[in-house]
């Protein structure tokens, strides 16, 4: 078994959802993203580390921003990795996702990407911009080396293509609960449950709901219905809240992490 | 003059199903976008197969390009700037001459049908230099549909007038301040809107890049720039032309104009912006000095570092100030298809100098990078040699930035 299954194995004993976390590496500058994402870590079943990119296409103003902080911090892929397995080492169970855009493992070569990223800890890869259709470019490459990968389906997603990525996607199916980016606000619940329910119907993966979820009464009411709860943009901003102060941003997301996990619990 | 012209409807160099235009074992091209577009893209696919296929479609389509856009637009022999360098003929295909002064409404046109035929009633776009802007909120207007640009701040200070030609089009201009606030963000951000709204919103592409089915579809709808001069050229000069030179930015004029004569022996030159030198950073010469990258839902050539992260770019042109370039351009060129050349902005401001006193034609500073290379090609030919070189838009719009610069260059030359 995957650890990423292990992890959602774990969490279905307990009866409870996985709290699924987001940062960006090296936001806001790498000192202060290693505290972080290792604070992050301890609170969650599955870490999502952001690949910062120039261009990040699917994210709204707070992930963009979180991007551009890391780049102009001088966050490289190399820090990524490094960082990684920073925290994979202080955390042996966590599931860690390298999560970005599809320009990034392609430029620096699929293959050396699957190599570094196997050797950072990381479980699985989620390129927002490669959906099932062009997954010939890296499919076979991550497989190879063990590393799931994630795909996402949204409310446009029809019978057809709800098929294509159950067929395509390993390590858990992410759906994104709203037709538009990263941090807007949470569609219907009950439309969501619905669309969670149908997915099951086509595979035995675990789903994980985000994008939109901000606070613990809405990350609880998912966790009722799915797998996982995936929380982003809430945690990320953190940082522009407390600039300048990583020991206000640390305890600020520490705050945030543990309400998320004890609304998983409850 | 605006006399019937019989185009080809026939898709020649179709891409594969997923939009792939293979070259040397690589796939250009296809639909690198989030999931939550994928489904919008392929009902855009389907429509557009099926309207292409449809006579009252393509019916009303030519004769909104005749009656409204004012085609064919003329082709031009440039004999005083032709006489001058003593070279080769120059003939100008008049793209600016199209309604909206350039060849951006063959675009907006077809892709306003379509999203019409769609049931949409909303229409947002990207613009770089506010041609697409403009020919977008034009037929906006002229369908009666609620229409938003996208446009980089830096931009919107650059293209001052066709900021307030959109605007008095009825359009609503939206300022972009992310990244490096030109065309890519501008793109970035129409993307993102279009995602949240993909319902009820048709995103009228600006060029012929983009996922999948934008390149083909864009290519198609301007394929009547080259089939036009290729006939014209013909008629006139009793042959074809030896070269045909076309602008680069995303590639829109030129796969235009190059696509239907690239089965002909003529050969191919893609113009990309030198800015301050391609041995600077300050280009924005995707296929002269970039390397493969995905980047706004295709694979194709792009400006990047080592680790994939998109560079910034320099030219005087706004609508040439892009990292990448269409995919199928990308490919045209890595199968030795098509031959890449630059401009410099002072040879560009040069070229757009020599027009305007030569012929009386003021070029977009876009199309004077063509005009700047297609002088130099045609200097190093025979007379009896023809450079057919696409004048894709009128310059209007950059008076302020020509005037600014040439006072400029001017205080420079004081010291």
């Amino acid at each position: 078994m995957s650890r990423l299954s292990d992890v959602f194995a774990r969490c279905k004993s307990n009866q409870r959802a996985a709290l699924v976390s987001y940062l960006t590496a090296g936001d806001p500058d790498l000192t202060s993203s290693e505290l972080l994402l290792n604070t992050l870590a301890d609170q969650s079943d599955i870490l999502e580390i952001g690949m910062p990119f120039s261009d990040p296409m699917a994210d709204g103003p707070v992930i963009q921003a979180a991007s551009e902080r890391a780049l102009a911090s001088g966050t490289h892929i190399q820090d990524v990795f490094r960082l990684t397995a920073q925290v994979r080492q202080q955390h042996p169970d966590l599931g860690i996702v390298l999560m970005g855009y599809a320009n990034i493992p392609f430029v620096i070569g699929f293959e050396n990407f699957a190599k570094q990223a196997v050797e950072a800890g990381a479980d699985a890869v989620l390129l927002v911009d490669i959906p099932p259709e062009e997954g010939h470019i890296c499919d076979g490459i991550f497989q190879k080396h063990g590393l799931d990968r994630i795909l996402l389906l949204s409310p446009t997603s029809t019978e057809e293509r709800i098929q294509l990525v159950c067929k395509h996607a390993s390590g858990f199916i992410y759906y994104v609960s709203l037709n538009g980016i990263t941090g807007a606000n949470m569609g219907d619940m009950e439309a969501i449950q619905q669309q969670v329910n149908h997915i099951r119907v086509h595979t035995d993966l675990p789903v994980c709901v985000g994008f939109g979820v901000k606070t613990a009464k809405q990350a609880q009411e998912v966790g009722h219905f799915a797998d996982g709860v995936v929380v982003g943009s809430h945690f990320v901003n953190t940082i522009p809240q407390n600039i300048s102060n990583a020991e206000a941003i640390n305890d600020a997301l520490k705050d945030a992490a543990s309400s998320m996990k004890e609304a998983l619990e409850a | 003059m605006s006399t019937d012209f019989t185009y080809d409807l026939t898709i020649h160099h179709a891409p594969d199903e997923g939009g792939h235009f293979l070259a040397n074992g690589t796939l250009f091209g296809g639909s690198f976008a989030a999931e939550t577009l994928m489904q919008p893209l392929k009902e855009i696919e389907t429509a557009f197969f099926e309207a292409w296929q449809d006579e009252a479609f393509q019916q009303e389509r030519l004769s909104l390009l005749k009656h409204y856009a004012g085609r064919a637009t003329p082709l031009y022999h440039a004999k005083r700037l032709s006489d001058e360098l003593g070279g080769a003929q120059i003939y100008l295909k008049r793209e600016d001459l199209n309604h909206t002064g350039a060849h951006k409404l063959n675009n907006t046109i077809g892709q306003a049908l379509l999203a019409r035929r769609m049931g949409k009633k909303k229409v947002i776009a990207e613009t770089g230099a506010g041609q697409h802007g403009v020919a977008t909120a034009t037929v906006a207007a002229l369908f009666g549909m609620q229409c938003d640009i996208y446009m980089g701040r830096e931009d919107m200070r650059r293209q001052a007038p066709n900021v307030f030609r959109m605007k008095l089009l009825g359009a609503n201009v939206i300022p972009v301040d992310s990244g490096t606030a030109t065309l890519k963000d501008a793109v970035n951000e129409a993307l993102r809107v279009w995602v949240a709204n993909c319902e009820d919103t048709f995103y009228i592409f600006g060029t012929a890049a983009g996922p999948h089915p934008f390149p083909l579809m864009v290519r198609q709808f301007h394929t009547v720039i080259g089939q036009e001069a290729r006939a014209q050229c013909l008629a006139q000069a009793g042959k074809l032309p030896d070269v045909a030179v076309a602008c680069v930015g995303g590639g829109s004029n030129a796969i235009g104009l190059l696509h239907p004569l690239q089965d002909d022996d003529i050969r191919l030159v893609a113009v990309e912006a030198a800015g301050c030198g391609l041995e600077t950073k300050q280009h924005a010469a995707a296929l002269c000095k970039g390397k493969a990258g995905i980047i706004h839902g295709s694979l194709s050539y792009l400006l990047e570092n080592d680790e994939g992260q998109v560079q910034p770019t320099h030219s005087i042109s706004a609508g040439l100030d892009y990292p990448g370039v269409g995919p199928e351009l990308a490919a045209m060129m890595e199968s030795g298809r098509l031959d890449v050349d630059s401009a410099t902005d002072d040879e560009a401001l040069a070229a757009f100098q020599t027009l305007t006193q030569v012929e009386g034609i003021i070029p977009a500073l876009e199309s004077s990078h063509a005009i700047a290379a297609g002088m130099r090609i045609a200097a190093s030919m025979n007379p009896d040699q023809i450079v057919l070189v696409n004048l894709s838009g009128r310059g209007d719009k950059d008076l302020g930035t020509v005037m600014d610069k040439l006072a400029e260059d001017a205080k420079e030359g004081d010291q």
